[in-house]
C-alpha cells in the first residue's frame, strides 16, 4: 500500500524531451550492425532445421 | 474518483506434441492435461476449481445468453488453483493460466512472467512422463498462421455505475491504436479471403480475427469490446472489463505498458475525462488497417471526418493521460507505477515516430520484424518462405534453447527473484493473498476455490464457503496475521466469523 500514499510524481510532458538527431545514435550504428550479425549467427544455429515441416506441423485449435 | 484498477492476464498457450507418442497424447486436449498434471504432481497440488459462481453467458448489455457459451466450460478437464492465487487449466485445446488479481500493472507483469515460468516448468515435468524423443512444446503466441487463434485476455476492475456504452465508445480508439505500442508482430495475413503473403509482416497477432465492434463471443465473430459481464466480485459495485483484443507479449515492457496504459485510459473513462473526439468511423476496418501497416503512415477515418495515424491517436491519448494525471493523480493505477508507465509510453511513441528500430528493445513487433528482415536479407529469402514464418513462431517458443524473444535484447523489467517467488506466492495486495495462503497452508482441507470464494472442508459438519466479493479485501494487510495465527481452517473460520 506504501506506493499509493506517496506524493504524486511530476508527470513528463511530450515537450520535455527533444527528439532531434543524436550524434551518439549514428556513432553506435556500426555497433548495432555487429550485434545484429551476431544475433543472426545465433538464430542460424537455433532455428528449426526443417523450417518448412515445422511450420506445416504447427496447427492449433482455435481457443478462448 | 476512479476505483483502483485491479487487473490480471489470462493466456492460452499454443501447444504442439512431437515425437513417438500415442494418438491420444498427440491430441492437444490430452497433451494440455498431461502438461498441467505433470506440473501439479511435481508440485503436489490438487485443489480443484469451483464453478458455482461462473456465468460466462451474462452480457454487460443486460441480458443472458446461456446456451451460446455452454461448451466453454468443460468441467471434466484439468482445472487447478495454485498457491500463487492463479488458475491453471485446460481451455478448449490449450493450457491456460489466469494470473491472480493484481493491484497494479507491475504486479501483473511479474505474475504474467511467473505464468510463463510455470509453463516452462510444466514442459520439463512433462518430459519425464513422455517416451524418449517425445516432447511437448508451448508457445506464448496467439495464432498458428493458418487462421486459428487463441487468446491473451486482460481483465480490469471498473465501477458498475460507469455506463457500459461509454466504456465501449471510448475504449475502442485505444484498442485499435495501441497495437503500434504493444502488438506482438506476425509474419503473414490470416484475414479470410486474403492471401497469406498479401501482408508479409503485420503489427498484431490478433487483428485479423476481429469482426465486430462489440459483442459477447470470444471464439468466432470476435468483438473489439467483449461484453461478458461476469464480475467475479460484488456485481452491484463492480464490473470486470474482459479484454480479448490484445496479443500475448514476450516483451516485459509491452506487458507493463499494455496493462498500465489501458488501466489509465479506463480510469479516465470512469472519471469521464476522456471524451469522444477519437471515435472511429469503422473500428473493425481500422484495426486491420493499423495492423497491416508497419510503416505507421496509414491514416484511419474518424467519425468527425478527420484522418489520423494510430501513432497520432496514441499521442492524443497520451496528452489526455498526462493532463488527467495532473488533475486527478495516478492513485487508480498506483502513483509510482502510473508515472513509470507514462514515461515508457512516451518514450516508445517518440521512438516509433523517430525510428521504430530504436525501440526494438521494448516493442515486440519491432524486435520481431528486425530479425525477420535481417534474416531475409542475409539469406536472400523472399516473403512467403517458411523460414520467415518459423522465425515468427520461434520468437514465442518457450523452450530455452529455441526461444528467439529471449535472444533479441528485450529489456528485462521484472526481477527474476520476484518472478520465481510469484510462481508459488500470491500478491499481498488483493484477495488472491487469502486464496493463495489458505491453499498453501491447508491444501487438504479446501474442497474447492474460485475467484470469489473458497470452500473449506473443516472435517466435521457441512462444507463452509467463504465469499470474497471484495477484490481488495483478503489482502495481507487484512488477513496475514489471521492466517498466521490459525492452526486449522476451523480456527480461521471461527476468527473470520467473530
Amino acid at each position: 500500500m506504501a506506493e499509493r500514499t506517496q506524493k504524486q510524481k511530476p508527470v513528463p510532458s511530450r515537450t520535455d524531451e527533444t527528439v532531434g538527431e543524436d550524434p551518439a545514435i549514428a556513432a553506435s550504428g556500426d555497433k548495432l550492425k555487429a550485434e545484429l550479425d551476431d544475433l543472426l549467427d545465433e538464430i542460424d544455429e537455433v532455428l528449426e532445421s526443417n523450417a518448412e515441416d515445422f511450420v506445416k506441423s504447427y496447427v492449433q485449435k482455435g481457443g478462448e | 474518483m476512479a476505483i483502483p484498477k485491479v487487473c490480471g492476464i489470462e493466456t492460452e498457450y499454443g501447444i504442439l506434441v512431437r515425437g513417438p507418442v500415442s494418438e491420444s497424447i498427440a491430441n492437444p486436449v490430452m497433451a494440455s492435461s498431461l502438461l498441467i498434471n505433470a506440473y501439479l504432481s511435481a508440485n503436489n497440488r490438487k485443489v480443484g476449481w469451483d464453478f458455482a459462481d461462473e456465468h460466462p453467458g451474462m452480457d454487460a448489455r443486460g441480458f443472458r445468453v446461456d446456451d451460446l457459451l455452454a461448451p466453454a466450460i468443460e468441467t471434466s478437464l484439468v482445472n487447478a488453483v495454485l498457491t500463487n492465487g492463479a488458475r491453471y487449466y485446460v481451455d478448449h485445446a490449450h493450457p491456460e493460466i489466469s494470473t491472480p488479481e493484481c493491484l497494479t500493472a507491475r504486479e501483473a507483469l511479474v505474475f504474467d512472467r511467473a505464468a510463463e515460468e510455470i509453463v516452462r516448468a510444466s514442459m520439463a515435468a512433462a518430459d519425464s512422463m513422455l517416451p524418449a524423443g517425445a516432447e511437448i512444446l508451448c508457445h506464448k503466441n496467439n495464432s498458428d498462421g493458418k487462421g486459428n487463434s487463441y487468446g491473451c485476455h486482460e481483465n480490469y476492475l471498473v465501477a458498475r455505475d460507469v455506463p457500459f456504452n461509454r466504456i465501449v465508445r471510448q475504449i475502442t480508439p485505444h484498442f485499435v491504436s495501441r497495437q503500434v505500442v504493444v502488438g506482438a508482430g506476425k509474419v503473414g495475413c490470416e484475414v479470410p479471403g486474403m492471401r497469406n503473403h498479401e501482408v508479409p509482416f503485420q503489427i498484431s497477432q490478433r487483428a485479423d480475427f476481429f469482426e465486430e465492434e462489440v459483442g459477447l463471443e470470444t471464439t468466432f465473430k470476435r468483438p473489439i469490446v467483449n461484453t461478458r459481464d461476469e464480475p467475479h466480485c460484488d456485481p452491484n459495485k463492480y464490473r470486470r472489463l474482459h479484454v480479448i483484443v490484445g496479443d500475448a507479449n514476450m516483451s516485459e515492457t509491452a506487458t507493463l505498458v499494455k496493462l498500465g496504459v489501458t488501466a489509465l485510459v479506463l480510469a479516465m473513462i470512469e472519471d469521464d475525462e476522456l471524451g469522444d473526439d477519437l471515435t472511429l468511423a469503422n473500428p473493425v476496418q481500422a484495426i486491420r488497417e493499423v495492423s497491416h501497416d508497419p510503416s505507421l503512415r496509414r491514416t484511419v477515418s474518424l467519425r468527425d471526418g478527420r484522418r489520423m495515424t494510430a501513432l497520432e491517436m496514441q499521442w492524443s491519448l497520451f496528452a489526455k493521460a498526462t493532463k488527467y494525471a495532473r488533475s486527478y493523480g495516478l492513485s487508480a493505477v498506483g502513483e509510482e507505477v502510473g508515472a513509470e508507465v507514462l514515461v515508457l509510453w512516451e518514450s516508445i511513441l517518440a521512438g516509433l515516430e523517430r525510428d521504430p528500430d530504436s525501440v526494438a528493445h521494448q516493442v515486440d513487433w519491432v524486435a520481431k520484424r528486425r530479425i525477420v528482415d535481417a534474416y531475409a536479407e542475409r539469406h536472400g529469402v523472399r516473403p512467403g518462405d517458411p523460414r520467415l514464418k518459423a522465425l515468427d513462431l520461434q520468437y514465442h517458443d518457450l523452450r530455452a534453447g529455441k526461444c528467439l524473444a529471449t535472444r533479441v535484447g528485450l529489456d528485462v523489467l521484472a526481477d527474476i527473484t520476484d518472478v520465481r517467488r510469484a510462481m508459488t506466492e500470491p500478491p499481498v495486495t488483493t484477495r488472491a493473498y487469502f486464496r493463495g495462503r489458505c491453499l498453501a497452508k491447508w491444501p487438504d482441507q479446501i474442497a474447492a476455490a474460485n475467484w470469489d470464494s473458497i470452500v473449506f472442508d473443516a472435517g466435521r459438519g457441512p462444507l463452509r464457503r467463504v465469499p470474497m466479493m471484495e477484490p481488495l479485501r483478503g489482502t495481507a494487510e487484512y488477513v496475514a496475521s489471521l492466517i498466521d495465527e490459525s492452526a486449522t481452517p476451523a480456527e480461521l473460520l471461527a476468527r473470520l466469523g467473530s
